[in-house]
């Protein structure tokens, strides 16, 4: 699977050592390098910040004082954290689940395909929720959640994750799309042409080709899910405070670094995720 | 570019076509269903409530009462005078507005000049090293967007990093105020952004096939010519996508502009939110946010009618 | 690849079985302003009824009124401010539960039986209630402080180095106070006055903002407009702060515990109702927050730094607090447009 992933790339990436490097030389753009950098720490700075403050044993989230790793047994002995993280991890990972398999089965039905009457409009609503503001869509949904409440008596977390669904779908959708419309068509020729069923060329050619798109996709969901605020805000009920939410009550209060020392729990669980990730692809290799 | 040929377009004539086509078809909207089910029932079919909504009069304590009106509407353009009760033409709304949208494109270009090249220095890693690089951009993501721009809150406020290095090393004696600045809302922005602008731009850039880069070389191209001429044409799918996945948030946004604006301006995310909020004028709320969807899309049908137009002529 | 999307699937689904709430017995659903409910507090209650509480937190009383008014929401108890107790008893959104009647009501400090928004205290009891003045570092300036002047006409050291709440309310009700004129007030000409003063005043703010404790405690502002709890905590980190009692006149306000007409947990909620009006269980309240809580020999009870806590106790010459009351719709929409006008 990895080596079919990887044929795709050698022509521009394996010739001769020499012909390489002259090759990197030219793709070169004055200042780009330095602009990449920048953006890097850029993006990073803050975060450095974030960790560091998160071993400060001041209360404050301004001033340093001495390391300590106080924050990160109160942030464990806070049922209110506690809760919210468990809560946000749950309602991500249901909606990028759904919102991914929505968002592949509608990305090959819209990409590779001869225009047709409706693709259009189906590309269109696909795409709605990133083309709505977000408190437009919380209101709506609130109002249209609470008819549905009240007609079934149903409730549940369940709206919160079909609220993080609609949301998800078009972000899970654009690199799963972008990924398809890249793929080479010739295995999947080469596969029928041996007498492949439709179904054997798809599960044994497309799906895997297509794989680190729909992961792309999926991480994508995940994190858009694990980032809202404003929708969460409005649909949540009982015993569904989000980690945003919990968050922007603890800025509108007075924000402890037990906050921090979560966010960097949050960034080293993801950062163990992903490097499996690397792993178990890299050793299938 | 070749023609991407049909996987389903396999048969010739006649009936058997037609039977393929219409399998094709029907193959097709399955596995387009649950997506445009769920969009269409909870994406869509809430809008049109607040469509209804904006033509409602306002409830005494939030919500709606169901009497039509179009107050919602008129109120966006005319003000009651507070003296006379005549209708008079305001630009108060207007202005908020044109600050969020100005906001949003200055955002929009700020990410574009910063994620332009960071995103053409990925894609001409080897690519070994893009995913690397790759997951350098999006591993901030993973941390909470409010926990973020808190943290860039840190950084510049008047006792932040930036500041107390400055004046340790003696650049500055005092403060330099760049909290609560519109530089500051400005910078927030770009940062919350900046990786939804790098990964379609990649997406792009990865494509694009460095040979020709390399025969321009040979026909004596500068590397200006060879930006403007071939790397950009070629990015452009990505400008397109990434300016868009930009600016929509961007203009929406209204807790990165209170948090490092200051809230001392509204912004129309700001607006919208109070109406359902303290305003308790829903109609007026759902007529805003309903103005704001409609310059988004002229916005979007005018950049992709005319994008579209160029990348033909480049094409 | 495919094995692990497989178990990442039946997880999420896995999980999503499992998160569905059962609205069974032995639950009480809270939904409290956010970091405002004593940890302690809630332990006790559980411990002491076997009873499971959930707690949620919102960040304003329209957050909160927008939700429940759409219905069916799940929460049994709410802490609104005081006009809001008002406003839900007036559409309905509140169950009428009878406190007076319960068996911890003579614990009530009888000043706060018969308010304006729960007259005879039908339906609701004193969670917390203070004060929303301003809070001045006394070393950068040194004069007098009890005065609204330094919010709307300030001197030179706290130009631009004030902060006000982002609360419409607050800052037109001090506008209206420096110049003299009643609250909710429908008077154009003075409604003129006011944001012609907040227009010209804002040029020395330099935010508008809730999180006042951290504005304060970073040093990004010298004078901050200030709820008395908040003042209180900003001047254990900052000790030369100090709160004051501007002579014009300041806020006062209550929130208050009720249940929700529409309460799946309607016994619960009333054993909850009647748990806080004990002393010992009040101060739990109040030792969390650093509000006084409107309980009879809670003192007892409570830290020995809010006995003396300039910013609870309040001097004897300081004006009464005001709590206002809602204003009719018309006059909500006048300051509608004077708060988009300044904000504009």
């Amino acid at each position: 699977m990895a080596d079919l992933t990887a044929s795709r790339t050698k022509p521009v990436a394996a010739p001769s050592a020499r012909k390489a490097r002259r090759m990197t030389d030219l793709r070169r753009q004055p200042g780009f390098n330095a602009m990449a950098w920048g953006c890097i720490v850029f993006l990073y700075s803050p975060i450095v910040v974030l960790i560091v403050f998160s071993f400060n044993d001041n209360r404050s989230v301004v001033r340093w004082t001495e390391f300590s790793l106080r924050w990160y047994g109160e942030a464990f002995q806070n049922k209110g954290i506690r809760n919210a993280t468990v809560i946000s991890l749950q309602v991500a990972s249901v909606a990028t689940f759904f919102a991914t398999i929505f968002a592949t089965l509608a990305a090959l039905a819209t990409t590779r395909v001869r225009a047709y009457k409706g693709q259009t409009l189906a590309y269109a609503i696909i795409n709605q929720p990133l083309m709505v503001p977000e408190i437009v869509t919380a209101v709506s949904t609130l109002a249209l959640f609470t008819i549905i409440k009240k007609a079934t008596g149903v409730n549940g977390i369940g709206y919160l994750m079909l609220a993080h669904t609609v949301f998800c779908i078009p972000f899970a959708y654009m690199p799963i799309r972008a990924r398809l419309e890249d793929m080479d068509l010739t295995m999947e020729q080469a596969g029928a042409d041996l007498y492949a069923t439709p179904y054997q060329v798809f599960r044994r050619i497309t799906l895997p080709l297509l794989m680190p798109g729909v992961f792309a996709g999926a991480m994508l969901a995940f994190v858009v899910s694990l980032d809202d605020i404003i929708i969460s805000l409005l649909v949540a009920g009982p015993g569904e405070t989000t980690l945003p939410i919990f968050i922007l009550g603890q800025i509108r209060r007075g924000i402890t670094p037990e906050i921090n020392a979560v966010s960097t729990l949050l960034l080293g669980l993801s950062l163990f995720f992903v490097i499996l990730l690397f792993w178990i692809t890299r050793k299938r290799k | 570019m070749a023609a991407q040929p049909d996987i389903a377009a396999a048969p010739a004539d006649g009936l058997a076509q037609a039977q393929s086509d219409a399998r094709a078809r029907r193959r097709r909207w399955l596995l387009l269903a649950p997506a445009l089910l769920t969009i269409g029932l909870f994406g869509l079919f809430p809008l049109v409530i607040t469509l209804i909504y904006s033509f409602l009069s306002p409830g005494t304590y939030g919500g709606v009462t169901w009497e039509f009106s179009t107050n919602a509407y008129t109120q966006f353009l005319f003000e009651r005078d507070i003296f006379d009760d005549t209708l008079a033409f305001s630009t108060t709304y207007l202005n908020i507005f044109g600050r969020s949208i100005g906001l949003a494109l200055v955002a929009t270009i700020g990410a574009l000049i910063i994620g332009f090249p960071t995103a053409y220095f990925i894609a001409s890693k080897p690519p070994e090293q893009r995913n690397i690089w790759l997951f350098l951009i999006t591993l901030p993501f993973w941390t909470n967007l409010l926990i973020r721009t808190y943290a860039v809150l840190l950084i510049i406020r008047d006792e932040g990093i930036i500041n107390v290095s400055l004046m340790q090393i003696g650049l500055i004696d005092r403060p330099f105020g760049m909290l609560y600045t519109d530089g500051a809302v400005f910078m927030g922005l770009i940062y919350s952004y900046l990786p939804f602008m790098v990964l379609p731009l990649y997406a792009s850039l990865e494509k694009l096939d460095f040979r020709l880069v390399e025969a321009a070389y040979d026909l004596y191209a500068t590397r200006f010519q060879v930006l403007r001429r071939i790397i950009i044409p070629a990015a452009r799918p990505g400008i397109i996508a990434g300016c868009i996945l930009v600016f929509i948030p961007g203009l929406g946004a209204y807790i990165t502009p209170e948090l490092l604006g200051g809230g001392k301006k509204l912004m129309i995310g700001n607006l919208i939110a109070l109406q359902f909020g303290s305003s308790r004028n829903w109609p007026f709320g759902s007529a805003a946010a309903l103005i704001l969807m409609v310059v988004v899309m002229a916005a979007l049908l005018i950049y992709v009618r005319n994008a579209g137009k160029a990348g033909v002529r480049h094409g | 690849m495919k094995r692990t999307t497989l178990t990442l699937g039946m997880a999420a689904v896995a999980s999503f079985t499992l998160a569905a709430p059962v609205l069974a017995e032995g639950k009480l659903n809270i939904y409290n302003w956010g970091n405002y409910t004593s940890p302690e507090l809630i332990e006790k209650f559980e411990a002491e009824y076997d009873v499971e509480v959930t707690l949620d937190g919102y960040d304003s009383n329209e957050t909160m009124l927008a939700k429940v008014k759409e219905g069916g929401t799940g929460y049994d108890i709410v802490v609104p401010g005081d006009y809001m107790i008002k406003i839900m008893i007036q559409e309905g959104l509140l169950a009428e539960i009878k406190p007076n009647e319960m068996e911890n009501f003579s614990n009530m400090d009888p000043k706060w039986v018969d308010v304006w928004w729960d007259e005879g205290r039908n339906y609701s009891v004193p969670w917390q209630w203070g004060t929303t003045s301003f809070t001045v570092d006394t070393e950068v300036y040194d004069g007098d402080i009890n005065t609204l002047k330094l919010l709307f006409e300030p001197p030179a050291e706290l130009q631009g180095r004030i902060n006000m709440l982002n609360d419409m309310n607050d800052v037109i009700n001090a506008g209206l106070r420096y110049l003299g004129y009643e609250r909710c007030n429908g008077n154009v000409e003075e409604l003129k006055e006011v944001t012609d003063l907040l227009l010209e005043a804002k040029q020395h703010w330099r935010t508008m903002d809730y999180s006042t404790i951290e504005k304060l405690t970073s040093g990004d502002v010298d004078l901050s407009q200030n709820w008395n709890g908040a003042a209180m905590r900003a001047r254990e980190q900052r000790p030369t702060l100090q709160y004051a009692y501007p002579v014009e006149g300041f806020t006062g306000w209550m929130d208050n515990v009720a249940v929700l007409a529409d309460a799946p947990n309607m016994d619960n909620a009333k054993l909850f109702v009647n748990f806080i009006m004990a002393p010992e269980n009040a101060a739990l309240i109040s030792n969390f927050a650093r509000y006084a809580n409107g309980i009879k020999g809670s003192e007892e009870f409570m830290d020995a730094e809010m006995l003396t806590a300039p910013e609870i106790v309040m001097p004897a010459d300081a004006p009464t607090p005001d709590f206002v009351k809602p204003c009719p719709q018309e006059t909500v929409d006048l300051y509608n447009r004077i708060w988009t006008r300044l904000k504009g």
